[in-house]
């Protein structure tokens, strides 16, 4: 198993129990272990009726179209509804290896219907996992970073690794790759990106380098996705380069406006609740120049919104705000009193998309659009902060890798980011991470522990 | 914020940092009522972050969910910093005020000295009132106790020790509702009261969400929990055993020694028993604790309490099998000393804990029920 993330270890639990022996190397310490699913916290959960954890019901076809929704089209699906079922059966597996579900409670974007809450987060359900794999007998090795992946044809015969220095082989029957995607390689970023890549900050794991990846597409296997595709959410520019995770997300851009380095408005803060669109603003903010923009809130919205772990930027005006900024204060006035021109009367509610909007403003405010006038004003700086990538190799419903001319590898799985992109090609839902690497980790790690055993 | 305490400006400023992140985050919420305390804030007030401080019981859940945890740069341990605001807690609130510097000295040290003093002043007095009888046997009948020690100087220094100890611990709970700006009436309110109590008697916090507390190599143990409830049920059983005791002495003039079958016998031996359970294995589990969890009491205040509650019921069982032989003198101003030593320090150690989680218990149910000001989740 190469990778100890949510994937790696579904797939370790499902092969040990199906009695293979299995060995999972993990790059990272054990403090900083699991990749992106530390920072993950819940499971995008199919089921028909309620249960403990989740509300009312999900249907598969429900489930489908919101898939199908946000990815464009650009999914598969046939592994797409394999994933959906397998939500709804997972569950007390999962449990069952000491995943605990905490019940529906505030502060969670109202998704209890759709979404299983890991009690304590990703990282406690990493740590159930790992404590399940020991008592197993699985083998885990630490600070062990893979090289290299070595076929004969489409056949897996070794993996490469380092540890302390010292190159090692590791022989096996099959493997897993597990081992994510390529967002924590900031060269490979700029190469998809160009020069905006350098002001992209990685929310996740610093470990995710894409090496894995970019080796299986170069031995044949078939690639998926686009290597710009990938979930990326507008953060709090003051984040930490690498690993801020969840606490950088800053929550308040639909109760305000959000204007660019020129002091510009650019796109529509109001168009849809803010669930629904947190997902496309770190892309908004990549395209814009310097990769960076502000949202400007006035003392009516504070409060509103989940409080996020910077503390605003504050002035009794926006003449004293601008410069904190860097901004021109002449042009953020301008551009505010423009706004406030444009809004018409509304009933301001922002639990429901109210009737609050601008007119004749480009581009319009649809939506909770109240005048930016009641000083202090606040300002939180954002920049697009990258959580994953969807550039992948291409898997079969069994999880084998895909080769180029369409041959499945009889040994070789992927389980995980470094797959997403079968399913989810572009866009993001809530818990669809979890949902895809919690799939297609247990289909691998028992696809796996049949070839093995024959 | 009190100027007078650095150490508490620059713990109180620490918190403040943590509960911004925590309250930013929020996946632990699941596991006990200090998230959902923290979540209906936007800020963090000095006596926002002592309640939340009593509302922690250290389990340690979410320490090791944290993925903000150290070696993360953000170096979040909440359970750590709100162990060490809790222990200013005690200190700030302490009556009289400059006893609450006990709280740093209240060590094991401390508490056997003191123990040990008053034993000897026991015996003092035995020997001064009649030093033939304090190595003399006697039996039940002759009403072995109140012939080595007068019943009137033992009822009269415990009643006057009691009475200043309910005195402090009451004016420690004074000051910590209305730090919290919480009107006195609102304590008693029984809604909230009894769902508190029920939280208490059950420890239903005392328990990581659901599987106990998380020890260092992160199993969960219900131990803690279990060697608590002995603890506390047996303190309870030696409570009842005294007031019973009390009861027969003088509303029926039975005067002890007690029979071995009488209720207050029984009530003290199961007490007893509870006793040196619960403080033996709790002394057990805190030696097997993470470090990490900053539990900064365990080695001096911590330690000092839980020995003198198993040195009570020690010495209490002692002087209960050998009550009638020529040791009963010594052993009963030993466990006099025991008993008196764990009075005096019960409002300025780890007893208080009790009172403050207790008033943190019953603000949090209060509180739950009032409308969030300001914040609309999402």
């Amino acid at each position: 198993m190469l990778g100890g993330g949510n994937a790696g270890l579904c797939a370790a639990l499902m092969a040990r129990e199906a009695g293979a022996s299995v060995v999972l190397v993990e790059w990272a310490p054990p403090a900083y272990r699991g990749g992106n699913s530390r920072h993950t916290r819940n499971i995008r959960s199919m089921h028909a009726a309620p249960t403990e954890t989740l509300t009312e019901a999900y249907p598969e076809e429900e489930y489908w179209q919101d898939l199908l929704k946000v990815t464009g089209g650009r999914t598969d699906e046939a592994l797409a509804r394999l994933t959906i079922r397998h939500t709804d059966s997972c569950r007390p597996w999962m449990a069952r290896h000491g995943v605990r579900f905490q019940k529906a409670l505030g502060g969670t974007l109202h998704v209890s219907r759709t979404n299983a809450f890991f009690l304590g987060g990703g990282k406690a359900l990493l740590n159930a996992y790992y404590r399940s794999a020991a008592a197993l007998g699985i083998e885990i090795h630490y600070d062990t970073e893979v090289l290299d992946v070595n076929f004969e044809g489409p056949v897996f015969k070794s993996a490469t690794v380092r540890k302390d220095g010292a190159e090692h082989v590791i022989e096996a029957r099959a493997v897993v790759a597990a081992c994510g995607g390529f967002e924590s390689n900031l060269a490979w970023l700029r190469e998809a990106w160009g020069p905006p890549a350098d002001n992209f900050i990685v929310r996740g794991t610093p470990y995710n380098m894409g090496r894995i990846l970019k080796q299986l597409i170069a031995k044949g296997a078939r690639s998926i996705g686009d290597p710009t595709q990938g979930h990326c959410v507008a953060i709090d520019a003051r984040s930490p380069k690498f690993d801020g995770g969840i606490v950088t997300r800053v929550d308040c851009v639909s109760l305000g406006i959000v204007v660019n380095r020129d002091a510009e408005r650019f796109y529509d803060e109001g168009e849809d609740f803010w669930p629904k669109r947190y997902a496309i603003w770190g892309r908004l903010v990549a395209g814009q120049p310097d990769q960076i923009a502000y949202s400007i809130i006035d003392a009516k919205s504070m409060g509103k919104f989940m409080p996020p772990v910077f503390p605003p930027l504050k002035a009794a005006s926006l003449r004293e705000l601008a410069p904190q900024l860097g901004l021109d204060a002449a042009k953020l006035e301008a551009t505010v009193a423009r706004f406030n021109e444009s809004v018409r009367p509304g009933n301001f509610d922002h639990t429901v998309l109210d009737n609050c909007v601008t007119e004749g403003l480009v581009p319009a405010k649809t939506h909770w659009a109240r005048r930016i006038d009641t000083p202090p004003f606040y300002a939180y700086p954002l920049r697009p902060g990258i959580t994953f990538t969807y550039l992948g190799v291409a898997v079969d419903a069994k999880a084998r890798i895909v080769m180029d001319d369409g041959t499945a590898c009889p040994n070789a799985f992927a389980a995980g980011e470094i797959m997403a992109g079968n399913v989810l090609g572009q866009g993001y839902v809530a818990g669809i991470g979890m949902a895809i690497g919690t799939t297609f980790g247990r289909i691998a790690g028992e696809e796996a522990a049949r070839h093995v055993r024959g | 914020m009190s100027a007078a305490n650095p150490r508490l400006e620059e713990l109180v400023a620490e918190a403040q940092r943590v509960l911004a992140i925590c309250n930013a985050c929020r996946y632990c919420e699941g596991y006990c009522a200090t998230f959902p305390a923290l979540e209906r804030r936007l800020s963090f007030s000095e006596p926002d972050i002592h309640y939340l401080a009593n509302l922690c019981h250290n389990c340690g859940a979410c320490l090791y969910a944290c993925q903000y945890a150290p070696p993360h740069e953000f170096q979040l341990n909440f359970p750590k910093v709100l162990a060490r605001v809790r222990l200013q807690t005690y200190r700030k609130y302490a009556w009289p005020g400059f006893l609450g510097r006990a709280f740093e000295r209240n060590g094991l040290t401390t508490a056997l000295a003191l123990a040990a003093g008053i034993a000897m002043l026991f015996v003092f007095i035995a020997l001064v009132s009649d030093p033939a009888k304090l190595f003399q046997s006697f039996t039940d009948a002759q009403g072995s106790f109140y012939a080595v020690l007068p019943h009137g100087a033992m009822a009269g220094l415990f009643g006057a020790v009691s009475l200043f100890v309910l005195l402090a611990l009451g004016m420690g709970f004074a000051r910590f509702w209305s730090d919290l700006e919480e009107p006195p009436g609102e304590f008693l309110k029984p809604v909230s009261f009894a769902e508190a109590l029920h939280d208490a008697l059950t420890l239903k916090y005392l328990d990581g969400g659901g599987d106990g507390c998380t020890q260092p190599d992160q199993e969960r143990s219900p131990a803690r929990r279990v060697f608590h409830h002995f603890t506390f049920y047996g303190f309870l059983l030696c409570l009842a055993a005294t007031s019973v005791a009390t009861v027969y002495h003088y509303a029926f003039g039975w005067k002890a020694p007690y029979a071995m079958t009488s209720v207050p016998v029984l009530l003290g031996m199961a007490g007893g028993v509870g006793l040196l359970i619960g403080p033996a294995g709790l002394f057990m589990n805190g030696l097997r604790r993470d470090r990490d969890l900053g539990d900064p009491g365990f080695t001096g205040m911590n330690v000092g309490f839980l020995a003198l509650l198993f040195l009570t019921s020690a010495t209490g069982l002692g002087l209960l099998f050998f009550r009638e032989t020529r040791a009963m003198g010594l052993l009963l101003a030993v466990h006099l000393g025991a008993v008196l030593a764990l009075f005096v320090t019960l409002p300025y150690g780890k007893f208080v804990h009790a009172v403050y989680r207790f008033a943190a218990l019953v603000r949090f149910h209060l509180e739950r029920r009032r409308p969030v000001e300001g914040i609309a989740p999402e």
